[in-house]
C-alpha cells in the first residue's frame, strides 16, 4: 500500500469477524492507509460499535457493517453478490475457541467449534476465490491456529477444526497457485484478546491483535503463504511436531 | 484475585476484577454486583480504584464514538485512554483542554477525579470541559447527565471518585492548537515567596507551574523553577521542525524495585540541588519544547514508581486557601525538610476554584509531595494534614491513602450533599472502594 492507493479509486476490505479484537485492528490499519472497510459479523450492534471506533480514530468515512452468520453457509452466495463491489481483500478471523471438556460430552458444542471454525470459513473463502479468479486479482488472508499444528489433549477439537482450515487454505493456495489470487495462512499463536482472556499467557510468545493486524497489511506489497505472526512460534510449532507420538501422548503439552 | 494496589503501591491490595468489554456488562456489573467501584488504568495513588468488594476493569470500555470538528466535542466510551486521544487528534490541531501529568489515564477516572493541568488557573478542570456522560447506576438505570440535564446527578459525578455509579461513556471538547510544541520559559525563585511573587506574576501564561526543592532548608526553603508555558504556533517554530511531534516515550524504564535505601536524604538532596542548578541556568531563556516532556514528563520512563522500592509511596497533594497559603506551604516544607524524607522536586500550583460538588481545586496553593512509605511517615502526615485542616484547606483524593474521615470532613464542605445524593439513587453501601470505605462514606 502505497500513497498511490489513496488517490486512485481507494481499495476494499472486507473483515470476516468484525467484532473480534484482531478484526477490529486489521480494519482499523487498513482504514488508517485509506482503504474502505466493510465489517462483517452477527453481531451487526458490536461490529457498529468497532466502525464507530475506526471512523472516529482515523478519519476514514467509508467504514460499513454488515450481517454474515458463519454457521448460516446458505447465506454467503447472496451475502457475497449483495457487496456494492467485490473486495480486494478479504480478512476471515472468524473463530471460537469454546470449552475442550464441553466438546468431549456434548456433540453439539462440539458441532458449533468445528463449523466456526473450519466449515464456515471454509465454505465463505472458497465462494469468494471463486470471484477472486474470475475476476483475475486478490488476497485472501485466513486466520488459523498454531493449535492446528498438532492434536493436543487441552484443546483439540478446536485444534482439528483449526488444522482442517489450514489444510484447506493450503489446498486453496495450491488450486490457485499460477494465477494472481493469493492465499495466505496466518498463525498468530497466543494473542492478547477477550478469547485469551482466562489464559496465563506466556509473555514473549503473545502478540498484540495490532500487531497481528501489521503482519497481514503487510502481505498487501509482500504475499507469503503461511505466517506465524511471532517467528518464535515457527521454532515452537516445529519443536511440538517433532516429538514421536509415543512420547507426545505422555507429555502434557 | 488481582493486585489492585494504587500508582504509589501503598496500601497493597488485591481482589477480584472483572473486565468490561462493553458498556451493557459495565451497567449490569454495577448494578449486581455489591461493593463495587470502576477502574481505569489504576494511575489514582492509594485507594480509590479498588473495590470495596468487586473491582470493575473499564479498560475494555475503550472505543472511540465520534467527533465532531466544528464542536471540537470528542465523544468516547470512558475506559479510553487519554494517550490514544493525543495520539489521534494532536495531528489534526487538537489537544484535550486539561491534561493531569500522566497521559496513562482514561476519561472516565479524568471525570471521576476531576483531574487538573498547569492551565486549571484559566481553564478549569478537565470536568468544566465535559458537555455530556452516561452513567450507569446501582439501580440499573442509565443516565444521560450534563451541566443542563440531571445536573445534580453531573455536579457528583464530576470529581466523585466513581461513587455515584460507573461512567460507561462521555462528550468533551477538545481546542485548537496550532502545533505540539510548547514555548517554556524558566524562571528561578531562590525562596518561597518569590515562587508564590512568580507564580501570581507568571498567571496570565496559560500553563503556570513550580517545581520545589522540598529538601532545601532555612533561607533557601520553597526555592523553585517556575515554567511557564503557552502553545507555540506554527510561526514560533524553527524551519524543519514538524509540527506534531510523535510522542517519544518508552526509552527509558525502571526494570525493577529499587533499594528502599537508595533514596535517602543524601541522593534526593544531591538530586533536587543538580535539578535546581540546571533550571537556573536557563533563568529568563524561553526554549520550545515538545508536547509529552513537558505535559507528561515522568511517562518517559516507565514504572518509575518502581524507584521508590517494595514499600511504595505516598503522594500527598493539599490546597490551602490563599490568605494562609504561603505560611503553610512554609509549615509544611519545613517538616519534610526536617523529616528528612526522600522527596524530589514537588509540585506548586496556583488553583482556582473547581464546579464539581466534591472537586479538589479551591482558590489557593496547592502542593503536591511524593515521599517513600515508612510506619514512621504516618505521624508526620497527620501534623501535615491538621496544619492544612486549621488553613481550611483539603486534600486531593486521587492522590490520597492516608487522611482521616475528620480531614477529608473538614476540608469538603458539599460532603453532606453528596451523601445524601447517594442515598437517593442508591448508591451508599453498594458503590464502594477502599477509600470511601475508609473516609466514612
Amino acid at each position: 500500500m502505497t500513497d498511490t492507493d489513496r488517490h486512485n479509486s481507494p481499495k476494499s476490505l472486507l473483515v470476516v469477524g468484525g467484532t473480534s479484537d484482531i478484526g477490529r485492528a486489521v480494519a482499523s490499519t487498513y482504514a488508517a492507509r485509506g482503504w474502505q472497510v466493510t465489517l462483517a459479523a452477527r453481531d451487526t450492534e458490536g461490529a457498529g460499535r468497532n466502525a464507530d471506533d475506526i471512523r472516529t480514530r482515523t478519519g476514514a468515512h467509508q467504514v460499513a457493517v454488515q450481517h454474515l452468520d458463519i454457521l448460516d453457509t446458505g447465506s454467503f452466495e447472496p451475502f457475497l453478490d449483495g457487496l456494492d463491489a467485490l473486495p480486494d481483500t478479504v480478512v476471515c478471523v472468524v473463530g471460537m475457541l469454546g470449552d475442550q471438556t464441553r466438546a468431549q460430552e456434548d456433540a453439539d458444542h462440539a458441532t458449533t467449534v468445528m463449523r466456526t471454525n473450519f466449515e464456515g470459513p471454509a465454505l465463505f473463502l472458497e465462494m469468494a476465490a471463486a470471484r477472486f479468479a474470475a475476476r483475475g486479482h486478490g488476497l485472501i488472508v485466513g486466520v488459523s491456529s498454531v493449535a492446528g499444528d498438532r492434536g493436543r489433549a487441552s484443546n483439540y477439537v478446536y485444534g482439528a477444526a483449526k488444522a482442517g482450515f489450514s489444510a484447506y487454505l493450503s489446498g486453496l493456495r495450491n488450486r490457485l497457485g499460477k494465477t494472481d489470487v493469493h492465499i495466505a495462512t496466518v498463525k498468530p499463536g497466543f494473542v492478547n484478546t477477550s478469547m485469551t482472556a482466562d489464559m496465563d499467557l506466556i509473555g514473549p510468545l503473545t502478540a498484540e491483535p495490532e500487531a497481528v493486524a501489521d503482519r497481514i497489511a503487510a502481505l498487501e506489497t509482500r504475499p507469503s503463504d503461511v505466517v506465524y505472526v511471532l517467528r518464535a512460534w515457527r521454532l515452537v510449532m516445529f519443536i511440538i511436531r517433532a516429538i514421536p507420538e509415543a512420547l507426545f501422548k505422555k507429555l502434557s503439552l | 484475585m488481582k493486585d489492585l494496589s494504587g500508582w504509589g503501591r501503598y496500601p497493597r491490595l488485591s481482589g477480584p476484577l472483572g473486565m468490561a468489554r462493553d458498556t451493557g456488562p459495565a451497567a449490569t456489573a454495577t448494578a449486581t454486583l455489591p461493593g463495587v467501584i470502576a477502574r481505569g488504568l489504576g494511575r489514582s495513588y492509594g485507594d480509590a480504584a479498588i473495590g470495596r468488594d468487586n473491582t470493575i476493569d473499564a479498560t475494555g470500555l475503550n472505543r472511540m464514538q465520534s467527533f465532531d470538528p466544528k464542536t471540537g466535542i470528542l465523544a468516547v466510551e470512558a475506559g479510553v485512554p487519554l494517550a490514544d486521544i493525543i495520539d489521534t487528534f494532536l495531528p489534526q490541531g487538537y489537544f484535550p483542554c486539561a491534561v493531569p501529568g500522566t497521559r496513562f489515564v482514561t476519561v472516565g477516572g479524568m471525570i471521576a477525579s476531576d483531574v487538573h493541568g498547569k492551565n486549571q488557573h484559566i481553564h478549569g478542570t478537565f470536568g468544566d470541559h465535559v458537555a455530556w456522560l452516561m452513567l450507569a447506576l446501582p439501580d440499573g438505570r442509565v443516565m444521560r447527565c450534563g451541566p443542563q440535564e440531571n445536573a445534580d446527578l453531573f455536579k457528583a459525578t464530576i470529581g466523585g471518585m466513581g461513587l455515584t455509579g460507573t461512567i460507561l461513556s462521555a462528550g468533551f471538547r477538545l481546542k485548537q492548537v496550532e502545533t505540539g510544541w510548547i514555548r517554556q520559559t524558566t524562571h528561578v525563585a531562590a525562596s518561597l515567596g518569590e515562587a508564590v511573587q512568580l507564580l501570581s506574576q507568571t498567571a496570565n501564561a496559560t500553563y503556570t507551574v513550580a517545581w520545589i526543592d522540598v529538601l532545601a532548608r532555612g533561607a533557601s526553603l520553597g526555592r523553585s523553577l517556575i515554567l511557564e508555558g503557552a502553545h507555540a504556533t506554527a510561526d514560533d517554530l524553527p524551519w524543519g521542525d514538524v509540527r506534531f511531534p510523535p510522542s517519544t516515550n518508552g526509552r527509558l524504564a525502571v526494570p525493577m524495585d529499587m533499594p528502599g535505601w537508595l533514596l535517602n536524604g543524601m541522593t534526593v538532596r544531591a538530586f533536587n540541588e543538580l535539578y535546581y542548578r540546571n533550571g537556573a541556568r536557563k533563568a529568563g531563556q524561553t526554549t520550545t519544547v515538545p508536547w509529552d516532556s513537558y505535559f507528561f514528563p515522568l511517562d518517559g520512563i516507565a514504572h518509575w514508581n518502581r524507584i521508590y522500592g517494595r514499600r511504595g509511596f505516598v503522594q500527598h497533594q493539599c490546597v490551602i486557601p490563599e490568605a494562609k497559603a504561603e505560611s503553610v506551604v512554609a509549615g509544611i516544607l519545613e517538616r519534610i525538610s526536617r523529616h528528612g524524607a526522600g522527596s524530589f522536586l514537588a509540585v506548586l500550583k496556583r488553583l482556582a476554584p473547581g464546579s464539581g460538588l466534591m472537586s479538589f481545586p479551591m482558590e489557593g496553593l496547592t502542593l503536591a509531595l511524593d515521599i517513600p512509605f515508612s510506619e514512621k511517615l504516618k505521624p508526620l502526615l497527620a501534623e501535615i494534614d491538621a496544619l492544612v485542616v486549621d488553613a481550611g484547606g483539603r486534600l486531593y483524593l486521587a492522590k490520597d491513602a492516608t487522611q482521616s474521615p475528620a480531614t477529608f470532613a473538614a476540608g469538603y464542605p458539599n460532603l453532606d450533599r453528596f451523601k445524601t445524593l447517594r442515598d437517593e439513587i442508591g448508591a451508599t453501601g453498594r458503590m464502594a472502594s477502599k477509600l470511601s470505605e475508609r473516609l466514612g462514606l
